[in-house]
């Protein structure tokens, strides 16, 4: 039997890489959509944003670095694309106004029923809708690395990465950015209490 | 309870997020230990904080529309 010409194998093995490079990134649109989904402000968006971060990668697929973070590799697509589309980064104005110390959505949940519970009850008080609503006023800036290293499980140096900001930047956005929450948070049960 | 820069809890209030995050240095995380484990009213604070965390990874979790999936299975480049 003749030997494939170099041409050949060349081009069935860039083949073989690129089919396995497109099952490892399907492989993780699960985890994709889960960041996505509140990066973005709608669902609707999240899904737009996803397919347009897939019909990328699968464009430059030779610019990823195998053996490296391809979940942090997809997500800097979709924050690029997510910027690129009109949402650019804020300067959070007032941003003092939104914060609150990090004791205050407990003493607010607490103070709500005066009755005493286990502190790990105290977060039932707490809906679905009161912890998607009260992450999506939270400005994009802080939102953005909240949602990738709490939610997206992502260290601080793959979400330094993504959103290339310094991890010093990651550290502080993420320490204020959960008191915004949390502020967000103690203020939709005090609306809802009264 | 007061919450003055000298307060004890306030001070404790600050190195909470870190402590989580397992960022304080030892001598940092000595100290916060050893004053949660003679205040009960900050240490119920600390364990709220870790179930709120918990109860957030938890509760966000939304399923990816099957139809999502589908589309983006038919992004793939056709192998020629």
């Amino acid at each position: 039997m003749a030997e494939a010409s170099p041409d050949a194998t060349r081009i069935a093995t860039e083949a073989r890489d690129r089919v396995r490079f497109e099952e490892e990134a399907l492989a993780l649109s699960d985890q994709v959509y889960r960041v996505a989904r509140h990066l973005a402000g709608s669902k609707e968006e999240a899904e737009d944003l996803v397919q347009d971060t897939y019909a990328r990668a699968f464009r430059s697929w030779r610019s990823f670095q195998p053996g490296t973070n391809l979940r942090a590799w997809l997500l800097r697509i979709l924050t690029n694309l997510n910027i690129d589309r009109g949402r650019r980064s804020q300067r959070a104005p007032q941003i003092q106004a939104l914060e609150a110390n990090d004791y205050y959505l407990y003493d607010k949940l607490a103070e709500s029923d005066g009755i005493p519970v286990e502190e790990e009850r105290v977060v039932e008080r707490l809906s679905q809708d009161d912890i998607v609503s009260a992450l999506s006023a939270v400005p994009h800036d802080f939102r953005d690395v909240i949602v990738l290293v709490d939610i997206g499980d992502f260290s601080y140096q793959d979400a330094a990465h993504i959103l290339d900001i310094p991890i010093g930047t990651v550290m502080s956005r993420l320490h204020r950015g959960r008191r915004i929450l949390k502020r967000e948070l103690a203020d939709s049960v005090l609306e809802d209490a009264s | 309870m007061t919450h003055a820069q000298d307060d004890p809890c306030a001070h404790c209030e600050e190195m909470m997020q870190p402590y989580l995050d397992h960022i304080l240095t030892e001598a940092e995380r000595l100290e916060a230990e050893s004053h949660l484990e003679e205040c009960d009213w900050c240490r119920r604070r600390y364990r709220f904080e870790a179930s709120l965390r918990v109860y957030v990874h938890q509760v966000v979790t939304e399923p990816m529309p099957l139809e999502l999936k589908q589309k983006l299975a038919a992004l793939r480049i056709p192998l020629n």
